[in-house]
């Protein structure tokens, strides 16, 4: 193959990245540091940290942050049990778990909605049960539980992906050496599944840091996440310039995440086909 | 015995949370009461009504011809870039991968409000300004999936082909090409489920009058969803999942055969 | 000896900075089976891959029947190569795999079907036509990557190690196999290998290389004889490898022993490398020898011992027998004039290159 014109073939896409990938990103970021009138100004970038901002900031990061670590801890034994499985087994179980994703995800919130909502389906049966009901929807823990339900496939996928390619010769090495199960657990497999559960947390900690409808529709509008204030200002307050400056600062945290996990969202989603 | 019982009540547990409210989805579209909590008897009535709500089907038609006309457009742009790509020198290599993923690590909402500033400057939002979004975020994925199988490529059939006396066009279109077009494939695959999944991008470049199934929803919440919404998505959902069992097992299994095949091969 | 069919003159060639080839010279000739020999890196692949047009020399020129091809891309070459790991076409069938030289060319179909046929039979995988290549065994598979070269009726047929993924009985199968081709169709193979074993067994000539330069051609026995260098001697085959002093013609002398030999022309009195291979080191137990040594130690190899001899001027010998001497016995070595092979030592590089300069034209290569 001769390379100089093979490089050629990539112009549409190069034009392509320009055109719809850098300059969105210069006028992201020109909005952001201007004010309505197009003066150079900080002050939407700042906002952040205003105290409404500072707030849904915070609140953005520690439910995100919970619900990494729940999707961690839930999709982890699945691998584990799936390890010590036949294989035949493992492939069906894999796409069991991955299936979900394919039905409409604000469908499925919805349908959270009624499974947790005041007189919804679990309050009827404790109520049934003769137990009191629980107050669950409209809390963070009902976000934190949406943004669960719908991302854990996004952790199942990578972290399977390494766990289930560990090669079975270097595990009977190990025990060969004298490890025993927990040994194994945390000295081989933990340690060569971290690539995987680094695009898992790529793959999770971003769309929950800056998740506005799961907000909406399970928190009642009644939590502010970062997500629903951004979201607000292109189409209720019609401040761009703020809405901007906002994202570009949310922009910076999703980099630092991304980069802090060195790993793109690509090995853990091409698994999926 | 007893650690065997607790890993299948886990994984039946972790199956049960996934699935409990897709099957409150499936059982609603059956359910003759409009109401979401209370059972009104079985009908099939939402799945006739369904092809005469026309909200619903222009919906679902602007869903289904954006995301394969958007996989179709950046396949093809996709092919030809990532073989561009392949053949640059390391440092050029490196810069493109990086812009490539930028669209991929970056949030939907920043993509989404990035593209929307640009877009108002020279296109009236609609169909055509979402269909641009949607190449735009689906251009990585196929990439990404087409670059591992050039790497991959087995250089030494191609070099096999031009000393059996092919030309370089026909040994790339006969032996190179049937090596990538699985990547390719997939791409294109991965296109079309990121297209229909996504939400928030269309949201923010769609503009008023167009709607696909996802931002139709959403609009809808308010006012309340109507049951048609319902059997179309168990419908969609079973066609999914019959053509993932046509493309996804056979495939599965293929792959499995040949990692432990590859494994037991220590001569090679 | 048959007309010159290649002719590499001149060939340099380097990657990034490093010389693969130093002005590399070498005929070969009609009917030939020329092997190319040496470790990983010496430029025996290089070599070849220049000569079936997927590399590009930076100098020299490759002659092939009287013409200069050293631009001609592979496609137009009338040779044809089998590759390392095969390179079959995986999404097609064997035949279609044979078949796709002769479709290029525009072969009938019912020529092309018999052609397949017979290079199966050829290589002993009759009926094999409709199986997919990743369906057979290395060795099935190899078949049919030299079934799909010679269907074309090439001049040359390059072969770049195509034994080297073969379990070792399969191997020795091939070499037989390979060589009977060779003698069916009558054309010229070249061949490269880093097993010396597989070189000496099936080539009419041997072409020793080392970093980028040949370092010996002659035929096998030549080659393990009459190595012309400290290389040559290593990399073929075992052997005592010692410093020794030219006394006089016909006399070296080893760690202060004196031994005749059958070698003039080094000189007086001047350092030269002694190469004895260790079939040729006699031992007794009765003490008489022409020096004496204790054995160190001794493996039994199938067909002889190995036994390694202390002996009195300070040499460990290696010496291969099928006697049996026990540890620690004394024995007295021995070394018979005519198992002696003196060569000169190489003090710099350049005069290596010489060396290989001066053979590649010189009475070696015409026997």
């Amino acid at each position: 193959m001769n390379r100089s014109k093979s490089r050629l073939l990539s112009i549409p896409y190069i034009i392509w990245v320009i055109g719809f990938t850098i300059i969105p990103i210069i006028f992201i970021l020109s909005k952001a540091i201007t004010d309505s009138d197009g003066a150079l100004t900080l002050a939407n970038l700042l906002a952040i940290f205003d105290p409404i901002h500072r707030k849904a900031l915070i609140m953005s990061l520690s439910l995100a942050f919970i619900s990494t670590v729940l999707c961690i801890l839930l999709a982890f034994p699945v691998a584990i049990i799936l390890r010590g499985s036949h294989i035949r087994k493992k492939s069906i179980i894999l796409f069991i778990l991955i299936l979900p994703m394919w039905m409409n995800f604000i469908l499925r919130i919805l349908a959270m909605q009624m499974l947790i909502s005041n007189n919804g389906i679990i309050n009827n049966l404790l109520t049934g049960l003769g137990l009191a009901p629980m107050k669950l929807i409209n809390t963070p823990g009902a976000i934190v539980l949406g943004m669960v339900y719908d991302y854990l496939p996004y952790m199942l996928l990578p972290v399977l992906n390494s766990v289930l390619s560990i090669p079975e010769d270097v595990i009977e090495a190990a025990k060969d050496l004298g490890s025993d199960k927990l040994h194994v657990l945390t000295r081989i497999i933990i340690p060569l599944s971290l690539g995987g559960v680094g695009s898992g947390i790529t793959m999770v900690f971003v769309p929950s840091m800056t998740e506005f409808v799961i907000a909406n529709i399970l928190g009642g509008g009644k939590i502010q996440l970062l997500g629903n204030i951004i979201e607000q200002e292109f189409t209720v307050s019609m401040n761009w310039n703020l809405g901007s400056g906002l994202s570009v600062a949310l922009m910076i945290f999703v980099l630092i995440t991304s980069f802090l996990f060195g790993r793109n969202r690509e090995e853990a989603s091409t698994g999926i086909l | 015995m007893m650690a065997k019982v607790l890993q299948k009540t886990y994984l039946i547990l972790i199956m049960l949370f996934l699935y409990a409210p897709i099957a409150i989805l499936i059982v609603l579209s059956f359910n003759a009461s409009r109401s979401r909590v209370v059972w009104g008897g079985f009908t099939l009535e939402w799945y006739t009504s369904l092809v005469n709500n026309s909200t619903i089907m222009n919906a679902l038609w602007t869903t289904f011809g954006l995301a394969l006309l958007s996989a179709f457009i950046s396949s093809v742009i996709g092919l030809f870039g990532a073989i561009g790509i392949y053949s640059m020198k390391k440092r050029d290599y490196k810069i493109m991968l990086f812009w490539t993923n930028i669209p991929m690590i970056n949030a939907d909402i920043v993509t989404g409000i990035a593209l929307l500033l640009w877009f108002v400057r020279f296109l009236p939002l609609g169909f055509s300004s979402v269909l641009l979004a949607h190449v735009t975020f689906n251009l990585p994925y196929v990439i990404l999936c087409i670059l591992p199988k050039l790497r991959d490529m087995d250089i030494y059939q191609y070099e096999a082909a031009l000393d059996l006396g092919a030309g370089e066009a026909y040994a790339f279109m006969r032996i190179l090409m049937p090596q990538i077009l699985p990547g390719v494939l997939s791409g294109f695959l991965m296109a079309v489920t990121m297209s229909m999944d996504d939400f928030v991008i269309t949201y923010f470049t769609k503009g008023a009058g167009v709607n696909t199934l996802s931002t139709l929803i959403y609009g809808e919440i308010r006012k309340g969803i109507k049951p048609e919404m319902y059997a179309l998505s168990t419908v969609l959902f079973f066609i999914v999942l019959v053509l993932l069992i046509l493309v996804n097992l056979p495939y599965d299994r293929l792959h499995l055969n040949l990692s432990s095949k590859k494994s037991d091969r220590e001569t090679t | 000896m048959a007309k010159e069919l290649i002719r590499f003159e001149n060939i340099t060639k380097s990657f990034e900075g490093t010389t693969v080839l130093k002005s590399l010279n070498l005929s070969i000739h009609e009917n030939e089976f020329v092997t190319l020999l040496g470790p990983s890196g010496c430029g025996k692949t290089t070599t070849l891959r220049i000569l079936g047009g997927f590399e590009a020399p930076d100098s020299g020129r490759v002659i092939f029947d009287g013409e200069d091809i050293t631009s001609l891309p592979p496609n137009k070459r009338q040779l044809n190569t089998v590759f390392q790991k095969y390179a079959l076409f995986t999404h097609m069938s064997v035949a279609d795999n044979i078949a796709f030289g002769l479709k290029i060319r525009g072969t009938d179909k019912d020529v092309i079907r018999e052609k397949i046929a017979y290079s199966l039979k050829l290589v002993g995988l009759e009926g094999y036509e409709n199986r997919s290549p990743s369906s057979l065994s290395g060795g099935q598979q190899q078949r049919i990557a030299i079934a799909r070269a010679i269907v074309n009726e090439p001049k040359v047929l390059l072969l770049d190690e195509p034994l080297g993924a073969l379990d070792l009985k399969l191997r020795q199968g091939m070499q037989y196999e390979l060589i009977r081709l060779k003698e069916e169709l009558g054309i010229t193979f070249v061949y490269v290998t880093h097993d010396q074993e597989e070189a000496l067994t099936m080539s009419d000539t041997v072409v020793v290389m080392n970093q980028g330069i040949i370092q010996q051609i002659g035929t096998p026995e030549d080659i393990y004889n009459e190595p012309q260098n400290a290389f040559v001697a290593d990399f073929i085959g075992e052997s005592n490898l010692l410093d020794g002093i030219m006394v006089h013609d016909c006399l070296v002398s080893i760690g202060g022993l004196e031994m005749p030999c059958v070698d003039t022309g080094f000189g007086e009195n001047n350092p030269v490398d002694v190469v004895i291979r260790p079939e040729d080191v006699e031992l007794d137990a009765g003490g008489k020898g022409q020096t004496h040594g204790t054995v160190t130690s001794i493996v039994f190899k199938g067909v002889h011992w190995e036994i390694r001899v202390e002996s009195e001027i300070g040499i460990t010998f290696l010496v291969q027998t099928t006697e049996h001497f026990p540890v620690g016995s004394n024995v007295g070595i021995s070394v018979d004039p005519y198992n002696i092979q003196i060569m000169n030592k190489p003090s710099r590089e350049d005069e290596q290159v010489f060396d290989q300069n001066e053979s590649a034209h010189g009475e070696n290569y015409e026997s």
